[in-house]
């Protein structure tokens, strides 16, 4: 299977969309290398801002460009956006509801050796917290094409979380991103897992383990984790007993955000595969996935775990 | 400037602080002292030097004013009111539950507001934006924030301050409300951030120096700002907090704090006999 970044992604997305929309500006923090805003510095050198390494200001230059009429994409590493920047993107873009679209790239903990303090692993819970914010996080290369082009028409703040590691192709160019509306991309009535960004693939590859065993269970991609797609949650709770999973701690994330409607509309069995209230370390993506419980083979034990609830008075060990 | 253009503007000005002072007696709550040192800065600035119509506030050639020290709010709803974006009726609802008039200012609630701000130093790097925008543009319009001198300690302004030089902002004008004193004291005495005017210089920005209560100087000031090429310009206005009532002025505890009814009366009676 074809592996693509999604910040690879988005790089060209951007230049593509560069050329069709005059008014499209772009930001970066010295990071334009990582996360591809390169390309477009290249293409379209008077429509580039590099503010330096000052991710507050990077956020308010943006607000101030989209004040001027532009619709800027301002990017760096999730870490120091949703981090360094939080207060500026609360204040300065969300309170307004001004047209800025926050796009980070090198998420989660598959950073890998720049270790701990590079892993922005806490980042989905604090944007989806922001009134007026919307929250996507791609599975892969089609879907962040989609989701990028989505977010300039968009009239609002947008946080779009992209990757560092190549990651599989899942979707071919038939899909079609729906804004609020999860994708689901198996089905099977035993379980389901709802997944985001690189963990849809695994999530995939769980139900496929799955399978072998005889365990039949839809998996969801919930891509706009803000605004979530309640239905898609409640059709998932027909199964009797869900699996969430992402590369994010457990604390506010995905997880959360689907406890929040179970918990409200439709209680059944739920577990969360996530980090677990821990920073991460330095590591190969693949070691760090692995020691810290996000592989396919984690999330097809948590659906054995799930399926197992289903029933409240057995004993469980 | 003429006598009598400065005699109608010191007018405005008078009036602008007396509405501030009824503002926030009324709400109970407020900055007052921040309020008025700034008050002559925006009577020139928006009674003889911004491009704007209040009849037509999201004109695009519009020029803007950004104010970054939000929590002077009641200076900027009274000028606002004053020039006529709104009603004065509605000045009495400020910090009241669904008033328009925010304890900090709320652009989505109120025409004129140009940007919300509140948060400090915000309000400076996004006027930043707007001026690049501007010149990305060739646009006629020019930008313009008012900065406290407790706001400087903000990180966040001088990243602002370097984007504005590193780009050639020179469409550019911030004003620096340099009242010397902050909520816990004198700024000196908090985190000293003198020399302010020589920090900007080396930042690579224009520095004029003014007294900013002197109507002729802002004005003259906002003029050369205008003219200059090549660098944003930052006018140091020395001020004094609390300006024009004289038991606030250049006392620290009048940053945050309303005047009593009796107070305000007070404070109303001395302002009236500057006329």
């Amino acid at each position: 299977m074809q592996k693509i970044a999604t910040r690879d992604a988005y790089g060209k997305t951007l230049v593509e969309l560069g050329k069709k929309f005059d008014n499209l500006v772009v930001l970066d923090a010295d990071l334009s290398k990582s996360t591809k805003t390169a390309l477009f510095k290249e293409a379209y050198p008077n429509r580039f801002f590099n503010v330096g390494i000052a991710e507050q200001n990077l956020i308010c230059a943006a607000a101030g460009l989209s004040l001027g009429g532009k619709v800027p994409f301002a990017s760096t590493f999730a870490m120091f956006a949703s981090g360094r920047g939080f207060e500026q993107i609360r204040n300065s873009v969300c309170y307004p509801r001004l047209n800025v679209k926050i796009a980070v790239t090198h998420a989660g903990i598959t950073v890998g050796e720049d270790g701990a303090s590079h892993q922005a692993n806490e980042d989905v819970a604090c944007m989806r917290a922001i009134p007026n914010m919307s929250v996507l996080v791609p599975a892969d290369a089609v879907e962040t094409e989609q989701i990028v082009e989505a977010a300039y028409h968009y009239d609002g703040p947008v946080y779009i979380r992209l990757g560092r590691l190549a990651v599989p192709v899942i979707y071919d160019e038939s899909y079609k991103f729906q804004w609020g509306r999860a994708s689901r991309l198996k089905e099977g009535r035993d379980a389901s897992i709802i997944a985001i960004g690189l963990m849809v693939s695994k999530a995939i590859e769980a139900a496929e383990l799955l399978a072998e065993e005889g365990i039949k269970v839809s998996v969801y991609n919930m891509s706009t984790v803000k605004p979530l797609d309640v239905q898609a949650i409640e059709e998932a709770a027909e199964n009797g007993c869900i699996v969430t999973a992402e590369e994010h701690v457990l604390i506010g994330g995905l997880g959360s955000a689907v406890a929040e409607v179970l918990g409200e509309r439709c209680p059944v069995p739920l577990e969360r595969v996530g980090l677990k209230d821990t920073f991460g370390e330095s590591g190969k993506p693949d070691e760090l996935l692995k020691k810290y419980g996000l592989t396919a083979g984690d999330i097809a034990a948590a659906v054995i775990r799930a399926m197992d609830r289903k029933h409240p008075c057995k004993h469980r060990t | 400037m003429e006598l009598q253009e400065k005699q109608d503007l010191a007018k405005v000005a008078n009036t602008i602080r007396q509405e501030i002072v009824k503002m926030i007696g009324q709400a109970g709550s407020g900055h007052p002292g921040g309020s008025l040192s700034g008050a002559d800065i925006l009577t020139v600035l928006y009674f003889k030097r911004l491009r704007i119509d209040p009849t037509n506030p999201m004109d695009p050639g519009r020029d803007r004013f950004v104010l970054s020290k939000g929590h002077a709010a009641p200076l900027l709803y009274a000028t606002l009111a004053e020039k006529g974006f709104f009603s004065k009726d509605k000045l009495a609802t400020l910090r009241k539950l669904n008033s328009d008039l925010q304890g900090h200012p709320d652009m989505k609630a109120l025409p004129g507001v140009e940007m919300s701000t509140g948060s400090l130093g915000q309000g400076m790097a996004v006027a930043g934006g707007i001026a690049l925008a501007g010149k990305m543009d060739n646009a006629r319009y020019r930008v313009y924030a008012l900065v406290g001198d407790g706001e400087v300690q903000e990180g966040l302004v001088w990243e602002a301050a370097m984007l504005a030089a590193h780009y050639k902002l020179d469409n550019f004008t911030v004003i620096l409300d340099h009242n010397g004193l902050q909520i816990d004291g004198r700024i000196e005495e908090v985190m000293n951030p003198e020399p302010i005017a020589d920090k900007w210089r080396a930042f690579g920005w224009n520095v004029l120096e003014i007294d900013g209560h002197d109507l002729e100087q802002i004005d003259q000031a906002l003029e050369a700002a205008a003219m200059h090429q090549g660098q944003p310009t930052i006018i140091v206005a020395r001020t004094v907090k609390g300006r024009g009532v004289s038991f606030m002025e250049n006392i620290a505890d009048w940053h945050g704090k309303a005047s009593s009814m009796e107070e305000t009366e007070k404070a109303l009676t001395e302002l009236r006999s500057l006329l």
